[in-house]
């Protein structure tokens, strides 16, 4: 079950982001384009998501462990520092740029569309230049 | 509509099936990171998760499902594009899944911070974008 579980979970997550159409950028541009021709359907997709996970996780409370392993594993970070804000801004800002984000992209990737494989290269390569000149962050 | 309200729903089951079985936060970020940590024991369920989100596409296309991807072309975009989104991510610790619907779904106020700051700031780029007259 420690990789069954987690295997089911990428799988509807991945079948939920291509069924919402979270994958195509262009959809995902235009719920930005809140000042021009403005698509606000994708709340719809966060606002599920988001009330689906809450209740879920309210219910886990009653339980001192998961079902398939030792214990819970919650984020252990809560300071809101210019790390966090200056890391969401440019996300942000190369997330309106072309209209994906990681999951998406990844979702995307057996599409062998050229465009999403150039976007991920870039990804990773991102990824990795941040833990090589940032680091990770500890938690304070 | 449906569709995004479904799609969410299968998003929010997702999240919450790996939380309620092993414990641990559907964050993408931090899958990616997983693949440079493969040495990790405590990571290796992140690359069953990617596994999972990677065999989404084949299993949407067998079952006839529609699933377009409009996205540029221009070259030099996706990579400013793709280093933002990987920088920033790993910097903020996190991106749409692990602060928007995870962070958000347990209430943390770090995450409604990031979250708020990623939806403004993709506002104001696709803004000035179409202002400049630089679209897909």
């Amino acid at each position: 079950m420690k990789y069954v579980i987690p295997f089911l979970s990428g799988l509807l997550f991945g079948l939920g982001l291509l069924v919402s159409g979270m994958n195509d950028p262009q959809k995902v541009r235009a719920f930005l384009d809140v000042f021009g021709s403005w698509q606000p359907e994708l709340i719809a997709v966060m606002g599920a998501a988001v009330v689906t996970f809450f209740i879920v996780f309210q219910l886990s409370k009653s339980r001192n462990k998961p079902l398939f392993a030792s214990s819970f594993h919650l984020p252990s970070l809560q300071d809101i520092d210019l790390r966090l804000v200056a890391g969401a801004a440019m996300f942000g800002i190369g997330w309106g740029l072309v209209g994906l984000c990681p999951g998406p992209a990844l979702v995307d990737v057996l599409s062998g569309n050229e465009s999403v494989l150039i976007f991920v290269g870039a990804l990773i390569a991102g990824n990795r230049l941040a833990h090589y000149f940032v680091g990770p962050a500890k938690s304070s | 509509m449906w569709d995004e309200i479904g799609g969410g729903f299968l998003i929010g089951a997702a999240a919450s099936l790996l939380w309620v079985g092993i414990g641990r936060i559907s964050g993408m970020t931090g899958v990616l990171s997983s693949l440079f940590l493969v040495m990790d024991s405590g990571r290796h369920w992140a690359l069953a998760f990617l596994v999972g989100l990677l065999v989404a596409w084949p299993v949407v296309q067998a079952a006839g499902y529609s699933t377009p991807i409009n996205i540029t072309d221009n070259t030099g975009l996706l990579i400013a594009a793709g280093l933002l989104v990987g920088f920033g991510t790993y910097i903020g610790n996190g991106c749409t899944s692990g602060h928007g619907v995870c962070g958000m779904g347990r209430l943390s106020f770090r995450s409604f911070v990031a979250t708020l700051t990623f939806i403004a700031a993709g506002i104001v780029t696709v803004a000035m974008m179409n202002a400049v007259g630089l679209s897909l």
